[in-house]
């Protein structure tokens, strides 16, 4: 028996082919194997005993599936770290309203997946808990499997569970799906509710899935979008039914292929894939149409204002007072406050907390973070425009395949150049799904990434599975 | 009214601004449904989002909106149907979330203004320049350990709403009855309880001082006052501290101050040596507030008639003084209750003056006294809407009144059964009173002689030999005239 | 240089993170670049545009006011570097 997709799974547990126990004793094993990925930060074989022991069935897909959780999402009966050392050993008393979601269909928890610290990177290795490995990489020469949700996109391509959850930011999911080749979709912003996740920039992070396929992202995705009142940017729309209603058909409908997405001096390999992907939904009866969205070029400045400006508002509670590290030296409340965040911030944190408190400060408020909203609107009507013309947009996910890991460490700004692709819908607040699609010239994954209009998931999920089952 | 304080060099005028933070009455906290109630143990009113738990967001309490838009509404201010809520950036203890969620740029209520009055009949309107919502911080308690401080979040957001003035109080007299007037206006609206002393009420004073006709001259923060009494002496204190300093060649820094009840001086916050950078940004985690008219001009409907709208019509209808009807109008339960009287009893409209009295001489000794506010007052509006009645028809004499009314206070029994059961009529049977006037002169038949070779002074000791005989039932008008009338035969 | 090391200093200060000597030139050094990176923006004419806080187009949810009168005090001090009683403990602070 294979155990591949959520789906087939779904039906062999529920015809009694294998247990919930036996079937995670299999993903134990697999992950026991490949702990040199460093994929989990936590993973406990008796607390998934413990969940076995004391499970109720529930009637959904879900029921019994084994899935990895990003080690940002608070969790009641696991750590949560964030990935940093200030919460290393921090034990929420709360569970996060997306992992309550699946909690609450059945599902299985493995472990926490390792991340980059607060979420903040494109590499997974800012993480206190040292970097993830590519489960790609060649051989002697690990590579990065993006970020910041590397541990959850890791542990799906290697088959370490059968989904995972994840948050993306300005590219926190699609990016590592890209690299490690799997699925990976972040909703529209609101979809998907934030209570219970650590919070890294409020106006753009949103949970999002992993899989290793496009049916089992519309039924993990279904399970955990919906409204939450305790999260006032929670969306209060109802949440179709997407697996049922995925239609591969897509003959009638419009692609739009933006010009600005055509980068000089990135690598050819990115724009054949992309190339390929068109020819394929041109056979498929869709239109080809040129677009232009204009601001997209300013689309990461603005986000390295906005994000980093969040940011250091959102990470002012870690001051070592309530919960998480505080450090020895602590002969006085500011003196704990800068020694406990020196501590325990690491350094890309810090940078972009720093950033962010400057952008925000006396005198600069309307030179970066005004100006940076301003521009956002802009890109937003990019967008807006855009739809008026074409049902969907085609793009790559990433700039590159894979890289070794300790590359760009040395300029921050190279890392960033990782989102040219996923901060523009991320700062827009829509859905976007990337899909492998293609190999690089060292037959690493590369990804196609596929923008909707906001809460049009449905028909992400009706391309990406047409484009899933043309893919040569 | 001269303001002015003598210096040795010349004249200054005192120039004072108050931002006044009111709790809001509601029954939980702005973003977060923990109880606010004052004193409870420590830590257990705190939920989550109190704590700035990881992943933990606010959600905005309906009623306090509300409460604001109906508190902007006494104070004649322009509500705002677009406001927005940042964030207030610092770090302290008592503050989990590493930044206090307020009101920046866009406030939900713009400008108004309040009525002062004074003693003389005079008043003077201060300007309001805004009233905005936000957070409160919790509690920090420094004296208990010698090198820890214990943090209590149960008070930590809790709605506040700042009210900020125009600088245009000149006085610490002024600063009182200003003070005075927004406490009477939150409890009239029942938009917060005004207590002082338990923290629901406190200001921040910020004062400088000029010559006449100057500009504005630097200007200090006092900060955190609880009571009207020491906004009163920490202005008294620093007007004369910064004229002092002045004139003596120095020039005042803009400093932020704390008060010290005990010295009755000011003196410099040491963590405030820095400035704050705030970084006021709108908060992410909230969307803008959009007011629909409809919803603010239901809270209009919902506003009780206001102090000042009250104070002009006793003043106009009921022909009361200035002074009076700002002692009637001072509290919305006196009001209330001086209301019903007349309103059960409207042949009182006439007697209002008399009612008033009634009201603020002898009622309120009588609560003071027990320690009851008038809402718990054992003489009901009615029943003293009664005696008053039983006074001005001369059933009972002004004298006699008062005895009922004590009777009243401890029996709750209605006037009438009182007087009734104690017999207490007055005597206006002009025989009966002839009878009992014969009787005095006839015992006194010397002192008779002597009123009539000249001594009328003595009419005084007859008039009290017959209230004496008749228990003071008499009514002394008509005793008068018999007395006069049969003495001077 | 954009950022001199005063003003990492200073930003430091207000994030109340302490910066080691032996950082700050490195850090200056980085802080500028991005600065400098993101000034692209001044590219851009925003003259009549209004800025964008949240993508959500919704209105603000408001919260009826019912209090919950649970002690959460365990749960909140669970997690304390410090405590005593019900009470978090800090390092003495001067007023």
């Amino acid at each position: 028996m294979e155990f591949t997709t959520i789906k087939e799974t779904s039906e062999q547990l529920k015809n009694k082919k294998i247990s919930i126990k036996e079937l995670s004793e299999i993903f134990i094993d697999r992950i026991n194997n490949n702990l040199n990925l460093n994929a989990f930060i936590y993973f406990n074989k008796e607390n998934i005993h413990h969940q076995i022991t004391s499970h109720f069935d529930k009637k959904s897909l879900l029921n019994g599936i084994p899935l990895a959780i990003k080690d940002l999402f608070c969790t009641k009966s696991m750590p949560t770290t964030a990935g940093s050392k200030i919460l290393k050993d921090f034990q929420p008393p709360y569970e996060s309203f997306v992992t309550h979601k699946l909690l609450n269909e059945g599902a299985i928890f493995l472990g926490k997946t390792n991340c980059d610290e607060f979420a903040m990177g494109s590499s997974n290795t800012t993480s206190y808990f040292g970097s993830v490995v590519n489960p790609l990489s060649l051989k002697n020469k690990p590579l990065v499997p993006g970020g910041s949700s590397g541990g959850s996109a890791a542990a799906v391509a290697a088959n370490l569970c059968l989904g995972a959850t994840g948050t993306d930011t300005g590219g926190s999911i699609r990016q590592p799906a890209s690299f490690c080749g799997v699925v990976g979709i972040k909703p529209t912003y609101g979809l998907c509710s934030r209570w219970g996740i650590v919070a890294f920039a409020s106006s753009l992070d949103q949970a999002g899935i992993f899989t290793n396929n496009v049916n089992d992202s519309a039924i993990l995705m279904q399970a955990i979008a919906g409204h939450d009142s305790h999260d006032s940017t929670s969306a209060n729309i109802k949440i179709p039914n997407y697996f049922e209603s995925i239609n591969a058909d897509l003959s009638g409908k419009t692609v739009g292929i933006p010009s600005e997405y055509h980068v000089p001096g990135i690598p050819e390999e990115i724009n054949v894939v992309w190339e390929k992907a068109i020819k394929v939904l041109e056979r498929g009866g869709v239109k080809i149409k040129n677009i232009s969205l204009p601001h997209t070029k300013y689309a990461l400045p603005a986000y390295y204002i906005i994000a980093p400006a969040e940011a250091s508002s959102n990470l002012a509670r870690y001051d070592g007072v309530k919960y998480g590290l505080r450090s020895k030296n602590n002969t006085s409340l500011d003196e704990m406050y800068e020694m406990t965040r020196s501590e325990g911030f690491g350094k890309e944190v810090k940078r972009r907390v720093l950033i962010g408190t400057y952008v925000l400060s006396a005198g600069y408020y309307d030179a970066y973070y005004l100006k940076a909203q301003k521009v956002r609107t802009l890109i937003a009507n990019d967008f807006m425009n855009a739809y008026k013309d074409c049902d969907f947009i085609l793009t790559p996910t990433t700039p590159s395949a894979a890289f070794p890991i300790g590359d760009k460490e040395d300029d921050p700004i190279k890392m960033y150049l990782n989102d040219v692709f996923t901060v523009p819908a991320s700062l827009a607040g829509i859905p976007g799904i990337s899909i492998p699609f293609g190999k690089s010239q060292q037959g690493l994954p590369l990804g196609i990434q596929l923008l909707c209009k906001h809460f049009d998931e449905q028909t992400l999920f009706n391309a990406a599975s047409y484009l899933e089952k043309n893919y040569e | 009214m001269n303001n002015l304080i003598q210096g040795k060099t010349s004249d200054w005028e005192t120039v004072i601004g108050l931002e006044i933070h009111a709790q809001v009455k509601s029954n939980s906290k702005l973003f977060s449904s923990s109880s606010t109630k004052f004193g409870g143990s420590p830590n257990s009113q705190v939920s989550l989002v109190d704590a700035a738990m990881p992943g933990m967001l606010p959600v905005i309490n309906e009623y306090c909106i509300k409460q604001a838009i109906k508190t902007g509404l006494g104070l004649e201010a322009k509500i705002n149907s677009y406001s927005v809520f940042d964030r207030k950036n610092y770090f302290y203890a008592d503050l989990p979330q590493g930044y206090q969620i307020s009101q920046y740029k866009n406030p939900i209520v713009g400008e108004g203004k309040v009525t002062i009055d004074f003693k003389d009949g005079k008043s003077k309107d201060i300007r309001i320049i805004r009233l905005h919502l936000e957070q409160d911080a919790g509690k920090s308690i420094h004296d208990q350990n010698p090198t820890k401080t214990y943090v209590d979040l149960n008070r930590s957001g809790v709605a506040l709403m700042e009210i900020v003035s125009e600088p245009d109080i000149r006085s610490a007299e002024e600063a009182g009855l200003y003070i005075n007037k927004i406490r009477t206006i939150l409890k009239y609206l029942d938009t917060c309880d005004g207590n002082m002393q338990e923290g629901s009420l406190r200001a921040d004073v910020n004062i400088s001082v000029r010559k006449p006709g100057d500009d504005y001259g630097t200007r200090c923060e006092i900060k955190n006052l609880n009571s009207i009494k020491f906004i009163k002496q920490s202005i008294e204190y620093e007007a004369k501290r910064q004229i002092n300093l002045i004139e003596e060649g120095g020039i005042i820094e803009q400093n932020t101050l704390l008060f010290d009840a005990q010295t009755g001086k000011t003196k410099p916050m040491r963590s405030k040596e820095e400035a704050h950078d705030y970084r006021y940004f709108p908060d992410p985690d909230l969307l803008p507030l959009n007011l629909e008219k409809s919803f603010i001009e239901n809270i209009r409907k919902e506003i009780p008639e206001l102090p000042d709208e009250r104070k002009k019509k006793y003043i106009k209808a009921l022909k009361l003084s200035s002074y009076d009807s700002s002692i009637l109008t001072s509290d919305k339960d006196v009001s209330n209750y001086f209301d019903l009287v007349l309103k059960t009893h409207k042949e009182l409209k006439d007697s209002a003056k008399l009612v008033t009295n009634w009201i603020t001489s002898e009622l309120f000794s009588k609560l003071k006294k027990n320690e009851i506010t008038i809402l718990k007052s054992p003489i009901s509006a009615d029943y003293l809407g009664q005696l008053v009645i039983l006074i001005i028809t001369d059933k009972i004499s002004g004298k006699i009144a008062k005895d009922v009314f004590e009777e009243m206070f401890i029996t709750k029994k209605s006037p009438n059964n009182i007087v009734k059961e104690k017999g207490l009529a007055q005597v206006t049977n002009t025989n009966k009173i002839k009878d009992i006037v014969d009787q005095v002169l006839d015992l006194n038949k010397e002192k008779v002689r002597d009123y009539k070779s000249g001594k009328t002074k003595l009419l005084g000791f007859f008039v009290g030999q017959a209230m004496k005989l008749s228990k003071g039932k008499a009514n002394p008008k008509l005793l008068n005239q018999i007395l006069i009338n049969k003495l001077n035969k | 240089m954009k950022i001199d090391k005063n003003t990492t200093l200073k930003i430091a200060k207000l994030s109340r993170i302490k910066i080691d000597e032996s950082e700050i030139d490195e850090l200056s050094s980085q802080l500028s670049s991005i600065v400098d990176w993101v000034e692209q923006l001044n590219e851009v004419n925003t003259d009549t545009v209004e800025p964008l806080s949240n993508v959500s187009m919704a209105k603000l949810p408001l919260r009826k006011d019912i209090e919950n009168l649970k002690d959460n005090s365990e749960e909140v001090l669970s997690n304390a570097p410090d405590k005593l009683e019900k009470y978090f403990a800090v390092p003495k602070v001067v007023e």
